[in-house]
């Protein structure tokens, strides 16, 4: 017998032929005869009221069908209605079409029906809007005396005496970083399909990275009851947090299609996908001390986040910064700054990203002050414990990840002194970074199906947004149940299968995961006791332990086998099921659960020109068991490109005068293209952990995002000598 | 984006007819102007498809030089023979630009005609007197990073994003148009203008000119040229700064100078003036230092984008380095 080893293999994507050959469906590809097109009016204005809109040039064209907006919304949709989700920050959600109020440049403000998708949008440019303005601020830094802590989460409460500490240490580094808006921009644009199933009810394809959650809010914002509203999202073409609300196009499609009787699409352009959540604005002051032996000290740290005027999205920023390090001097502080703009939203790594690039940033200059190496500065800190739970770790391999980074790295060959290495017309830096992301675990329920032809069906509401849920639960499934990955399908989004959380967080493969893990076992329990039942004589005395499951078989210890599907033929059933829930162990709780990576880049500064290249990127990651390292590898890739693209080129440009978004376009609003990336390596640290979860496995999809942009910062002072404290760091700043 | 009639003209003559501003617009490969019309930046009621024209050739001249028919693609230029060999500065220039599919889509006569990338020119939510005359330039005030330095107006700020123009004007190319009163040949010096008061004219073509091809005079700097592009990021960026510099040495002197901007005005930024005084001088650092200062003379800074005045001659110094040592920025 061979033992399925499949858990850890870099198995290609299970669904990676449907993709590449244009079988999978995403939200916008579900078209139907009789399907109608909106095009989405947005506002021209930052704050006020409508005062007037004309809709009439665009409804005598022929074809358009109907022009919403505010003055004919249906009595239905009123002050009761619950615009809600799971997700939803404190305030109130923003109500598309509500009323004449103007809350942000971009808003949505009419949505123009017709029988063809060009027809909508030559439509849409007719309607005529007038406004009356008023004055508004649209940027965190003109706002940062109106911040405010009110409904905001506290950060971990302050140990020591942080500002004695600092003031008596030999050592200090006081600094503020800021960083600008960054857009999702996934692949594929935001879009609904929804389809009339007549009497009011609707199946919906939306793009969402959790299908309960735009149930609850077509239910919820339509009166509509569960029955009525089914949603599903087999495919998304990326999201990053993006998909982690409903967007204004799940609330456009719905109501076009309960209104006309229609099947309706609303899909979003590419220009549209900058008039929703983001990362917000950022602005961070640290200050950090150490002692003589390069002991911190002191640690403060004070993050200012842009939200809304109409919600308060909070984000863990600074927590970090108590949790990275031993340091018994803490004072942590977060506020937030209400601007003129939509809601922010998680993007990648959510508050992580933000504030260990300002933590990591800051321990490379105090480093310096300290005189000593930053991965040694680094080494002689480590925290052993979470000192801001009070908690041991359920493992941390960090050291490990140090090590192996800096031997592939070759990191001992940098010289502390900037400036010190040339090549040609470029000056050589070399930066490091931690990077660190919570492994957490949600409650999930899955379903798992056996049936009489030896294919087993595994399904739960899940998402795959990219990450390689559909391959990775797959592979779970075949290691559990003990069958091949090829007679295995599982199925997700669809509001029809068992609950599961939100896919964010990083948090799929240790919730969804360790459910499928568990169903597969539990269903091998009931086969188990229907093949004592058929044969009671063979099975005599003969517990589940005393078995193995493998192959399709279980295996007899004397050496006797009876596969899966003679099991169910003898019972005569076609099959047999079990669905099943798993929450994280109580044990948990006596822990803190979190991945690490260490990133190490070079870079090259053109010292005439400025132009800076990231030639080489390692990342060494300890994230418990990796399931699939191919799919795991590329997460992080991705998100290492993605730190790039944070620390070099992403850019949300909004407008003071206007409150407008100026590059609200793939050509502006730059992201790196293959050009820019030279070697990113990947080395995954092994990393034993028992308590996490019961598959060992941490997610990794927004580690690896995590300290890219500082290790960028730090190399090119490396490089310089110039500390550039804000992203992303342009030519401009080096000349 | 507008409702539109559309023609296929097939001779030049026809489209010469049907091509009248502003009502109308010539389409040839429509990477832009397609673009243009989603944002309602252009509302053209007529679209005059040119691209059944025979002008999809390039051709040797009987003077010597090549003409480049203005629908050839870029693409299919910077990869001809004869261009990658004489005119080594031109194809190094076109691939600077733009990506892989838009060169295969973009034609050469399209390129002269790409709008300005400034941000509110493509956004028809704020004013601009270039989209929309005498509504205001809102990037004086507002982000103007990529905008001019050189030869702008306080009307106007943008500049030409092309590269491949830039090239044009240092190997001092011809473009050919055919109007109403017949043919006539542009210099590319003069084909583009300065904003002054009439931001909205790019350049100086009349109501129905249709560009035919573009020549480029026998001299190709083939030996001595480099098209350095300043940006962002390493491609499908437009550029910060581009020059495209030109040598003909007699050992360490100069025989013949070419410098030619990008992204600095809104029009490729040369002064032929200026190259003359350095024929017959050294080929040093020293003497290009000079040039660059005297090109970037009056440049002014409008806040984000002062750092070009800085970046600029350090860029033009570079390019001329490189094309007397016969190397690349990347080497």
């Amino acid at each position: 017998m061979i033992e399925n080893k499949i858990l850890g293999e870099p198995r290609p994507r299970v669904d990676g032929a449907l993709k590449v050959t244009g079988r999978a469906t995403y939200a916008a590809e579900f078209l139907t005869d009789e399907m109608a097109f909106g095009y989405v009016v947005q506002s021209t204005i930052a704050n006020g009221k409508i005062t007037g809109i004309n809709t009439g040039k665009a409804e005598g064209i022929d074809g358009v069908l109907k022009v919403f907006t505010h003055k004919n919304l249906p009595d239905y949709i009123n002050e009761n209605s619950d615009y809600s989700d799971p997700l939803a920050p404190p305030g109130k959600p923003f109500r598309p079409l509500f009323n004449d109020n103007i809350l942000y440049n971009g808003q949505p403000i009419a949505l123009v029906v017709a029988e063809t998708f060009e027809l909508a949008r030559y439509a849409a440019g007719l309607v005529e809007v007038t406004y009356s303005e008023e004055k508004f601020v649209a940027t965190l830094s003109e706002n940062l005396n109106n911040a405010f802590t009110e409904d905001v989460p506290e950060p971990p409460d302050s140990r020591g005496d942080a500002v004695a500490a600092f003031k008596k240490s030999p050592f200090q580094v006081e600094v503020e970083y800021s960083q600008p808006r960054h857009y999702h921009n996934p692949m594929e644009p935001h879009a609904t399909t929804a389809i009339w199933d007549g009497e009011g009810s609707l199946t919906i394809y939306d793009k969402i990275q959790g299908v309960a959650s735009s149930k609850q809010y077509v239910c919820g914002v339509f009166g509509l009851n569960k029955e009525q509203v089914r949603v599903k999202s087999p495919f998304v073409g990326g999201a990053f947090g993006s998909g982690l609300r409903p967007q204004y196009q799940l609330f456009m499609a719905s109501l076009a299609a309960l209104e006309l009787k229609r099947n309706v699409q609303v899909a979003m352009t590419r220009k549209q996908m900058f008039s929703f959540g983001h990362r917000p604005t950022n602005m961070q002051r640290l200050k950090l001390s150490a002692d003589n032996n390069g002991k911190l000290t002191s640690i403060q740290h004070s993050s200012f986040g842009e939200t809304s005027t109409f919600e308060k999205f909070n984000e863990i920023v600074v927590d970090w910064s108590g949790l990275l390090y031993q340091c018994d001097n803490v004072k942590l502080d977060y506020q937030l700054v209400p601007v003129q703009g939509y809601t922010p939203i998680d993007t990648r790594a959510p508050g992580g990203t933000t504030g260990v690039y300002a933590l990591e940033c800051a321990i490379d200059e105090l480093a310096e002050k300290a005189g000593i190496d930053p991965l040694e500065f680094r080494l002689i800190n480590y925290a052993e414990r979470d000192q801001n739970e009070d908690k041991p770790f359920t493992s941390k391999e960090l050291r490990e990840c140090y090590k192996q980074c800096a031997d592939k790295f070759d990191w001992s060959k940098r010289k502390a002194k900037p400036r010190s290495i040339k090549k040609g017309n470029n000056l050589v830096g070399y930066g490091m970074a931690t990077g660190v992301w919570e492994a957490m675990q949600k409650k999930a329920s899955v379903k798992a199906k056996f049936s009489n032809d030896g294919k087993l069906e595994v399904s739960t509401a899940t998402a795959d947004i990219g990450t390689g849920t559909y391959t990775v639960m797959s592979q779970i499934a075949s290691k559990y149940f003990g069958i091949e990955i090829e007679n295995i399908t599982f199925e997700l989004g669809d509001t029809e299968l068992p609950e599961s959380p939100i896919e964010g967080g990083s948090w799929t493969v240790s919730s969804v995961g360790s459910a499928v893990k568990n169903v597969c076992e539990a269903l091998q329990g009931k086969l188990f006791l229907m093949a004592q039942k058929n044969d009671p004589k063979h099975f005599q005395d003969i517990k589940k332990e005393d078995v193995t499951f493998n192959n399709g078989k279980i295996h007899l210890k004397d050496g006797t086998a009876v596969s899966y599907t003679e099991v169910l033929e003898k019972a005569n059933e076609p099959s047999l099921s079990i669905t099943i829930q798993e929450k994280p162990k109580d044990e948990r709780d006596d822990y803190s659960a979190y991945a690490h990576c260490c990133v190490m880049v070079e870079v090259h500064v053109d010292e005439e020109l400025g132009v800076i290249r990231v030639p080489r990127v390692v990342n060494a990651s300890a994230a418990g068991k990796i399931i699939n390292p191919k799919t795991a590898e590329n997460q992080l890739l991705g998100a290492t490109v993605w730190g790039i693209g944070m620390a070099l080129e992403e850019e949300g440009m909004v407008d003071k005068n206007f409150g407008r978004i100026m590059n609200a376009n793939l050509a502006e609003y730059h992201i790196p293209v293959n050009a820019d990336i030279k070697d990113i390596e990947i080395i995954f640290v092994e990393e034993d952990d028992e308590i996490v979860n019961p598959l060992g496995a941490k997610g990794v999809g927004e580690l690896g995002m995590v300290g890219v942009a500082s290790a960028i910062s730090n190399a090119v002072y490396n490089a310089t000598g110039k500390r550039i404290r804000e992203l992303p760091i342009k030519l401009d700043h080096l000349l | 984006m507008n409702n539109f009639t559309y023609q296929k003209p097939d001779s030049i003559k026809n489209a010469v007819t049907a091509a009248q501003p502003p009502t109308s617009k010539i389409i040839a490969g429509g990477t832009n102007l397609v673009d243009l019309m989603k944002y309602r930046v252009e509302n053209p009621d007529e679209i005059i498809d040119i691209t059944g024209l025979a002008l999809d050739t390039i051709d040797t001249l009987s003077s010597g030089g090549l003409r480049l028919g203005a629908l050839v693609t870029n693409a299919d230029t910077a990869y001809h023979k004869e261009v990658e060999k004489n005119y080594p500065l031109l194809s190094e220039a076109i691939l600077a630009g733009a990506s892989t599919q838009l060169r295969n889509k973009a034609t050469d006569g399209g390129n002269l005609m790409q709008r300005t990338r400034c941000y509110y020119f493509y956004d028809t939510a704020t004013p601009c007197n270039k989209r929309e005359p005498g509504s205001g330039c809102s990037a004086l005030k507002g982000f103007n990073r990529i905008h001019a330095i050189l030869g702008e107006s306080e009307h106007c700020i943008a500049t030409h994003p092309s590269d491949m123009c830039v090239a044009l004007a240092a190997l001092d190319a011809t473009v050919n148009v055919t109007g109403e009163d017949g043919d006539r040949e542009i210099p590319i010096l003069d084909f583009h203008r300065l904003p002054g008061d009439k931001p909205e004219k790019d350049n100086n073509l009349k109501p129905g000119d249709v560009i035919t091809s573009i020549d480029l005079p026998e001299k190709g700097f083939s030996e001595n040229y480099g098209y350095l592009k300043v940006r962002d990021r390493e491609s499908y960026a437009f550029a910060l700064v581009s020059v495209a510099a030109a040598l003909e040495l007699d050992g360490d002197t100069i025989k013949d100078i070419r410098v030619a901007l990008g992204g600095v005005a809104h029009k490729p930024w040369r002064k032929p003036e200026i190259e003359k005084k350095l024929i017959g001088k050294p080929a040093t650092e020293e003497s290009f230092k000079i040039l660059a200062q005297e090109l970037l003379k009056g440049a002014k800074g409008y806040g984000d984008n002062d750092f070009k005045i800085t970046l600029a001659p350090r860029a033009i110094v570079r390019a001329l380095m490189n094309a007397k040592n016969k190397t690349k920025s990347n080497d």
